[in-house]
């Protein structure tokens, strides 16, 4: 699927990424957005519980960074919210291994990557190792 | 060389309390009724007692780094944080000695204009680090504060209770970290040997997100409660949280899972053969 043609930024929200009580933050901010542009309570569960994933992979994995939350437009007046979560930490070499359910090197599920990518309606990874990952998410709202 | 503000001090000591206390009312206003006159006065006494020595010992330039003197700073912080005052209110405790070592720099050292400035320069940088030090300690003691409470909230707000002969309810409401799991686990294990219970209802319909790690910690909870002979039944999994978990990939194998607490109570009467009727009407 091409990703969508995004028109308007129409809020941007920049969250620091330091400790897991920012992840806490984050669930709260994402919320208040999908609030805003009336999202429905399952999208809403859907893309904060993606949030949290991927904050807390930057935290965690990545040793903290930055998260850039937006409410954006598209060319047919649809809302939806694109979130992305950057981080300068070690990066993934094997993304594709990073992303099957069940792998982990640390002590979680595995499953944080891959359940984001599916609570998504896109999902976009950038990584490299000692290049930091940048994971930029979206969701539609209806 | 002996420090000429040691000796200030010294001959000053009791005038200058006064003029600082004077200082510490006048900058404070009304915040100045948190405390008494008395203990204002045994604080200020302690710390210009700490300074005298501590010049004498170290001179200006060091004493901002002296433990003896520090260490009267950490009480006064540690005490204005019990007592209510905001940091800029507790600075004000040193920075108004500033006040009134001016004053007397001033009536000492007035017409020697190179002495004047330069023990103003020290007393400036002196009471500007001393000042800097309360202010982060009283941070340090206020953020040790805030961990406590947050440490006593997470206890209150686990309770295990029983609903039934050796059925117990374990509310869950807010997030589940890693630290409140610990005490939730820690909480229902007892509970179950208290009670001798073998069925745990854990409710989580307070629980606004369940991600992988709140669903990781679920299960371990669930595990552990397992090894000891106790089953456990997931309550409050609202439409939005059982969607979110089938697309996280979690599975909830083995475990019993129910929309509401109420469902998961009757469902543990049934698993005990037991029901509840509706009385018929005759009286008892
Ligand atoms: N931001 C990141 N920086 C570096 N490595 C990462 C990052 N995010 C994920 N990874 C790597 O990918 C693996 C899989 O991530 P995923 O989120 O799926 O699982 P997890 O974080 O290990 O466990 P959980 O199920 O609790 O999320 C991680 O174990 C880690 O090795
Ligand atoms: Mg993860």
């Amino acid at each position: 699927m091409p990703p969508s043609i995004i028109s308007e930024t129409v809020k941007n929200q920049a969250v620091k990424l330091n400790a897991a009580s920012d992840v806490v933050m984050i669930r709260q901010a994402v919320r208040a957005l999908a609030v805003e542009i009336g999202m429905n309570l399952v999208d809403q569960t859907k893309i904060i519980t993606a949030a949290s994933e991927l904050a807390r992979n930057a935290v965690i994995h990545g040793g903290g960074g930055d998260a850039t939350l937006e409410i954006v437009r598209d060319a047919a007046n649809r809302l939806g919210l694109r979130l992305s979560f950057e981080d300068r930490g070690p990066g993934i070499a094997d993304i594709q291994r990073a992303m099957t359910d069940g792998y982990t090197t640390g002590t979680g599920l595995g499953l944080g990557l891959g359940g984001a990518r599916r609570l998504s309606s896109e999902f976009h990874i950038q990584s490299a190792p000692e290049q930091g990952t940048k994971v930029t998410i979206l969701k539609w709202k209806g | 060389m002996p420090s000429k503000l040691a000796s200030l001090i010294e001959q000053h000591e009791s005038e200058l309390l006064d003029e600082w206390l004077e200082h510490q009312k006048r900058a404070l206003g009304s915040a100045a009724q948190r405390i008494s006159d008395g203990q204002m006065r045994t604080a200020s006494q302690r710390l210009l007692g700490a300074l005298r020595m501590t010049l004498q010992a170290h001179g200006p330039e060091a004493a901002a780094k002296d433990p003896a003197l520090l260490q009267v700073l950490d009480a006064v912080s540690h005490e204005r944080v019990a007592q209510g005052f905001s940091p800029s209110e507790t600075a004000v405790f040193v920075f108004s000695l500033k006040e009134a070592l001016y004053d007397r720099l001033q009536k000492e050292f007035g017409n020697d204009a190179a002495a004047f400035s330069k023990e103003t320069w020290d007393v400036t940088r002196l009471l500007d680090n001393m000042g800097l030090y309360t202010f982060e300690t009283y941070q340090k003691s206020r953020d040790d504060i805030i961990r406590r409470q947050q440490q006593e909230l997470l206890e209150l707000s686990t309770p295990v209770m029983e609903l039934w002969d050796g059925i117990l309810a374990l509310p869950l409401i807010g997030t589940l970290d890693s630290g409140r799991t610990q005490i939730v686990m820690q909480n229902l294990l007892d509970a179950v040997v208290a009670k001798n219970a073998d069925l745990a209802i854990i409710d989580i319909t307070g629980v606004p997100t369940v991600d992988t790690l709140v669903a990781q910690h679920l299960l371990k909870t669930v595990s552990a409660a397992r090894l000891m002979g106790t089953d456990c039944i997931i309550s409050g999994i609202r439409p939005q949280i059982a969607q979110t978990i089938i697309h996280l990939g979690v599975e909830l194998q083995g475990v019993v899972t129910k929309a509401s607490l109420s469902g998961a109570f009757a469902y543990a009467l049934e698993h005990r053969k037991m029901s509840i009727v509706k009385n018929s009407g005759i009286a008892t």
